[in-house]
């Protein structure tokens, strides 16, 4: 049991460090792919100097997210004089802790065979086989949309205690718009589920090494792009940036729910919206784009259409799995703040009823067509 | 109290869309297109070692298009023997508006033509706001303005003053106000009098 222990250490680790590294690494991404799309240079100025020398480390920018940390930390920590402590105290963390924890059931890479991986290790460790996701159960999906939907909470806590109309004004936009969105998540996802025929992720992930009409990878998005399309635009309107970002408009609202949050408790709601992206990129990546796994990958080795087959070493399945989901996360993070930058805000009555007028029966839609593929081929 | 009804008011612009518009998407993917395509295009040109960029990298760098009318920095000019041609009036000092400009007065008894001189003469480019005043007031043509900006970007707006040393680098290649002083290489000279 000492080898489960050390082993789900190791998982946890990667798994918070991944999310952490994300959280950092997307601040700047976000800067600098903005500032490339129009035309500028971005953020550049920060450094690092190596001690006892004159050489600066500039690395094109990548310390401005160090530099903002360190702002954040060290400004005034101001509180409104009217406000409730408790849950003033409390609100960032209900935002920030379930978007760490949903990550607990994505698997971030096939099955690992310590033993195997590591010929020395094998006396202690046997055949034990574990999958590479922190809690391997089978409800997993259910547990993606209870702890998403715990954010919400954390944004109306934050809005309703900290006595000012514009965070109470944000933090209703907030509560009516996630859980509308939160909604056409799960419905856009039943389709898929009918298909999969289960919610755990890694069963998900499995069925999608296989193939479809002989040729395609059965991905999800092959077998649901409406679906994909769908989900994406609720996970981006359920993590508040633009083109959704109604919660938080600057122009409307000073900063939404968090106007009077300020330093670390600020950097957290930011940050949490970070780690969101990436959260939402590796469900995207699980559900839709094969997971860990690329085109006609199992853990095995390929296994190509035609009949020809590649075995791999466990070494370099692992590896390749770990790789080509970080890459994977990586690319649809982009994506999404390509989406941020390129579309402009919606008009609070445009979001709601892009929600339940035009999204809402399209997913129904999805679900009845799959429902109907479904049953009619058996 | 009777309230006539609210008519939505008709605007000479309003949008028209089509089908295809309000099918909402295809436009989206549109704009995605256009956006990443920019990114790419100019990704590629950092990648390639070109700037993708249309700013400037601000102190290290300045803009070529500067407008040809810009006057910017100011410069004194000289004597044919290289000696400030200020006589240190204080007109200039007086009529400038943001009183960025002190200047010392110094005695010279051996030019008997201009005894007075500026010791010191320093302009607080954090304050000036080149309005070119200053060379309108001088009589005696000895502060000019050129092309120039200052490009002084520092931390510390006391280190944004410029001396007289700094002041006097007036390079009159072809000045046909002032033909002097000679210039050494003489190859260079078109006008001399």
């Amino acid at each position: 049991m000492i080898q489960d222990l050390v082993v789900y250490l190791v998982f946890i680790t990667y798994a918070i460090s991944v999310l952490m590294g994300f959280g950092t690494i997307l601040t700047w991404v976000e800067r600098k792919q903005s500032a490339v799309m129009s035309d500028r240079i971005g953020a550049n100025r920060a450094y690092i100097r190596i001690p006892f020398t004159q050489i600066k480390l500039v690395w094109w920018g990548l310390f401005h997210g160090m530099a903002d940390g360190l702002k954040l930390l060290l400004k005034e920590d101001f509180k409104p004089k009217t406000y409730d402590w408790y849950a003033y105290m409390v609100a960032p963390w209900v935002v920030f802790v379930p978007v760490l924890l949903v990550f607990a059931v994505v698997p971030f890479g096939g099955v690992l065979i310590p033993g195997q991986l590591f010929p020395g290790l094998a006396g202690w460790f046997g055949d034990r086989a574990y999958p590479m996701q922190i809690a391997n159960l089978d409800a997993g999906l259910l547990i993606v949309f209870a702890f998403g939907g715990m954010t919400i909470i954390g944004a109306m806590l934050a809005g309703w205690s900290s006595a000012n109309k514009y965070s109470l004004l944000g933090a209703l936009r907030a509560g009516s718009q996630m859980i509308s969105y939160e909604l056409i998540m799960a419905m856009t996802l039943l389709g898929l589920i009918f298909i999969y025929g289960t919610i755990d992720l890694d069963e998900i992930v499995r069925y999608q090494s296989g193939v479809v009409l002989g040729f395609l990878p059965a991905w999800g998005v092959v077998l649901q792009p409406f679906a994909a399309t769908l989900f994406l635009t609720a996970a981006i309107a359920e993590n508040k940036r633009i083109p959704f970002d109604l919660p938080e408009a600057e122009s409307e609202l000073i900063a939404g729910y968090f106007t009077e949050y300020s330093g670390m408790k600020m950097g957290l709601f930011m940050f949490a919206e970070f780690i969101e992206i990436a959260i939402i990129a590796a469900l995207f990546t699980t559900l839709f784009l094969g997971g860990y796994n690329l085109p006609y990958m199992t853990d095995a080795g390929f296994r190509f259409p035609g009949g020809v087959e590649i075995a791999m070493s466990h070494g370099a399945v692992v590896v390749t799995q770990l790789v080509v989901f970080l890459a994977k996360v990586f690319v649809m993070c982009s994506f999404q703040i390509l989406i941020r930058w390129s579309l402009p805000r919606f008009r609070w009555d445009q979001v709601l009823r892009f929600a339940w007028k035009f999204m809402f029966p399209l997913a129904l839609a999805n679900l009845i067509v799959t429902v109907l593929f479904v049953w009619a081929l058996g | 109290m009777k309230t006539k009804p609210y008519v939505r008011k008709q605007y000479w612009n309003e949008p028209t869309m089509g089908w295809w518009e309000r099918a909402y998407l295809p436009e989206i993917l549109r704009g995605l297109a256009i956006t990443s395509t920019v990114f790419l295009r100019n990704m590629f040109k950092w990648v390639t070692g070109r700037k993708g960029a249309l700013t400037t990298y601000y102190p290290e760098e300045t803009r070529w298009d500067y407008a040809a009318g810009n006057r910017g920095k100011h410069v004194l000019t000289r004597r044919p023997d290289g000696s400030p041609q200020c006589i240190a009036c204080n007109m200039c000092a007086t009529v400038c508006p943001a009183k960025v400009i002190e200047i010392d007065a110094g005695f010279d008894p051996d030019d008997t033509a201009h005894p007075k001189f500026p010791t010191r003469f320093e302009i607080d480019y954090s304050r000036c706001i080149f309005c070119g005043l200053c060379v309108e007031a001088c009589p005696e043509d000895a502060i000019r303005m050129l092309k120039e900006v200052p490009n002084l970007p520092s931390r510390d707006r006391r280190e944004m003053w410029i001396a007289r040393e700094e002041l006097l680098n007036w390079q009159p290649r072809d000045d046909v106000a002032k033909p002097y002083p000679a210039p050494p290489a003489a190859s260079s000279a078109r006008s001399q009098p």
